[in-house]
């Protein structure tokens, strides 16, 4: 396509067009209406002058008879002007007057109000047509009598305004083009720079952002619209890129661990007490290698958005405390105390299941994760229910070390697991899927200082989000 | 007991029939939808287990049939999916138990067992006795060798629970869902605390210890002198 079909296809142009019609519309409809008033004006006057001279005759012929008429129109006929006579005796030989080359059917029909002829005057030697406005009347004694004014005054007029209807047209087509010239300037190169900036982006450069001028117009808008939309891409992809690595990381190295062993069982010596061995430690492996995976596609499952068949109104205080009840006795065993406090019942839409999940999971990291300092003193995990602003708040606090500030966010991506607690058994997807589940329900998790000891609150909206 | 296994997988089903076999049940193997519902329709088995992807015909759709024909022969699926709603489904189809893959061959037979016990009359029993052991359903009592034994209201529906299937083994998995209602995995011993708490209350200071643990697979309450 050439660059002019391209230019025409531009909305710039396009609106151009369409302003440019409408205007020139109305400035054409305007000028036609007021040359059409000032000439039915113009006209009314020349009428009325024509009825004020017959008027005048008439009153000649009244005292002075036919003669009289004559002389008057002899001798105005002298005076320069836009008045015109002519006076005929019945053979149709003029008497007097200042016009000749009237068709002579004109005074063949007196009587008729003021119509346009064409004429010429007998004074000049001007051999060009040119129109008046007449009266013809019929005298006594077949006399004609024709009185009238020249309409070159109104065609002049006529002209001015024809004239200054094209000027208008005129400057309107150029203003027309250099403003159409600057728009489409302007729109083409904003817009050329948002179709390089996707071209490049597109070609995988996802660090580039477009041009934002400053001027809050509605390029800037929808830049700053774009601009997020390519930050939550950005952030997206970065956090699929690391499930990746770290679907490697955590899936692969159990599995070579898996492989390596079997191996290990097979390059020995023939000893079924040894494959015995072997062989139950693959089961443990494998067993650890599908809770992970299961936990993986639950995240991926519950991210997608689970269909609200699942979904019910629940008791959130009952689901916590029958949960707490279930991990008490290894909590128990471990040294460690579970204190619930729910001060009243919470019902919401949630599913059951997957609230249960997310709460044992958060106790489950308090007793996997949380030391006291200094040892000697139980690790003590507090557990609280309430419904505050519009939300379920669930709150669940350890007295352990607590994560840093700095880290708090990290922890709740999938498999990121701090440094010190690699050492201990867990997949790293706990509370990834913690806040999974509040997402799932519209909520948000909260990851706080406990003072000390970590306080991880999650805040469920108690009417559907 | 007869078991019918509707699996398209050859070498997971030759593995399950063996495996069935060697439990001392009879097993018999329907490789696709069609040949399984036929098979199914025929009637005489106490227990399907039957997966839910398959050749020709959808696994839920042969538990549906059946449920409509009035069939209510008890069901397991088995499915590779095993999330919360895909249960729900197989649940509502008709299905009366479901496991998700991969499983461990041992939760499979403990799960059949205890659904084919369901069949067996002595459903509505309100007393459950194991040698001394005595649970009254009706009064909330536990008793043995005449002396009465305190429990917690859990620890009640564990020990109920337990003493339903006597002589059957109960996986974890089972326990958690059908004494706490909840389908996750809990990824601790929660359960086995658990066990061991209620262990303490009816075998500590008693002869011969019930409940047992079977290395592997899970617990069962069995007499030992039966």
């Amino acid at each position: 396509m050439t660059s002019l079909g391209r230019v025409v296809r531009t909305t710039a142009f396009k609106l151009s067009a369409i302003y440019f019609a409408v205007f020139s519309i109305f400035a054409v409809a305007f000028v036609l209406y007021i040359s059409y008033s000032t000439n039915a004006l113009l006209t009314q006057q020349l009428e009325d002058t024509i009825r004020e001279e017959i008027r005048g005759l008439a009153d000649q012929g009244r005292s002075g008879g036919l003669m009289a008429i004559v002389d008057a129109i002899d001798q105005r006929s002298r005076q320069p002007g836009a008045s015109l006579y002519l006076i005929t005796d019945v053979s149709g030989r003029i008497l007097s007057g200042n016009v000749s080359d009237v068709p002579s059917s004109l005074l063949e029909q007196p009587g008729m109000g003021p119509i346009t002829v064409p004429y010429r005057r007998t004074s000049e030697d001007s051999t060009r047509d040119q129109l008046a406005l007449v009266q013809v009347l019929r005298l006594p004694g077949g006399f004609r009598m024709l009185v009238g004014r020249d309409l070159g005054e109104r065609r002049e007029f006529s002209e001015i305004i024809a004239r200054s209807l094209a000027w208008a047209v005129a400057l309107m087509i150029g203003l027309a083009l250099i403003s159409w010239f600057f728009v489409s300037r302007r729109v083409l190169k904003r817009i050329d720079s948002v179709s390089a900036t996707s071209r490049r982006i597109m070609s995988g450069d996802l660090t580039g952002r477009l041009e934002v001028t400053g001027t809050g117009d509605e390029f800037d808008r929808l830049a700053d619209s774009l601009n997020a939309m390519l930050e939550r891409i950005e952030a997206l992809l970065h956090g699929l890129k690391d499930v990746s690595d770290n679907i490697a990381h955590d899936l692969k190295t159990p599995l070579t661990r898996l492989r390596n062993r079997v191996e290990a069982a097979l390059a020995g010596p023939e000893d079924g007490g040894r494959y015995r061995e072997a062989l139950e430690s693959t089961i443990e492996e494998s067993d650890r290698l599908i809770q992970t995976f299961n936990a993986l596609l639950m995240i991926a499952r519950i991210e997608a958005g689970s269909p609200d068949g699942a979904m019910s109104e629940v008791e959130a205080g009952e689901i916590v405390r029958d949960v707490a009840e279930l991990y008490e006795p290894v909590a128990e065993e471990q040294g460690a105390a579970i204190e619930v406090d729910i001060p009243a019942p919470v019902t919401l839409k949630a599913s059951r299941e997957l609230l249960g999940q997310a709460v044992a999971n958060l106790i489950d990291n308090a007793l996997k994760y949380a030391h006291p300092e200094g040892g000697g003193m139980p690790t003590l995990i507090r557990i609280g229910v309430r419904a505050g602003d519009g939300d379920l708040v669930l709150s669940v606090a350890d007295n352990g070390e607590g994560i840093p500030a700095a880290e708090r966010d990290r922890v709740l991506q999938r498999f990121v697991r701090l440094e010190k607690s690699r050492s201990r058994p867990g997949s790293g997807l706990g509370l990834s899927l913690v806040a999974a589940v509040a997402r799932l329900h519209h909520g948000t998790i909260e990851l706080g200082d406990a003072n000390p000891g970590l306080v991880v609150t999650v805040k469920l909206p108690l009417k559907g989000g | 007991m007869r078991i019918l296994l509707i699996e398209d997988d050859k070498e997971a089903a030759a593995y399950l029939v063996k495996a069935l076999r060697e439990a001392g049940h009879v097993a018999d193997h329907a490789a696709d939808g069609d040949t399984g519902a036929d098979m199914a329709g025929e009637g005489g088995y106490d227990v399907l287990v039957v997966d839910r992807m398959l050749p020709k015909r959808d696994g839920l759709s042969i538990v549906e049939e059946l449920r409509r024909n009035g069939d209510h022969t008890p069901v397991l699926i088995l499915s590779a999916l095993g999330q919360v709603d895909d249960r729900v489904t197989g649940l509502r189809a008709g299905g009366d138990d479901y496991l998700s893959k991969p499983y461990a061959f041992t939760e499979l037979l403990a799960r059949v067992e205890a659904l084919a016990r369901r069949r067996l009359p002595g459903e509505v029993e309100t007393v459950y006795r194991a040698g001394d052991l005595e649970l009254d359903r009706l009064r909330h009592s536990v008793s043995r060798g005449g002396k009465p034994v305190p429990l917690q209201p859990r620890e009640f529906r564990l020990l109920e629970y337990l003493m339903k299937h006597a002589g059957q083994v109960v996986t974890r998995t089972m326990l958690l869902e059908n004494v706490w209602d909840y389908h996750f995995d809990p990824q601790t011993n929660v359960i086995d605390v658990h066990i061991s708490r209620l262990r303490s209350k009816i075998d500590k200071g008693f002869g011969e210890p019930l409940l047992h643990t079977v290395r592997g697979a899970g617990y069962m309450i069995r007499d030992v002198a039966r």
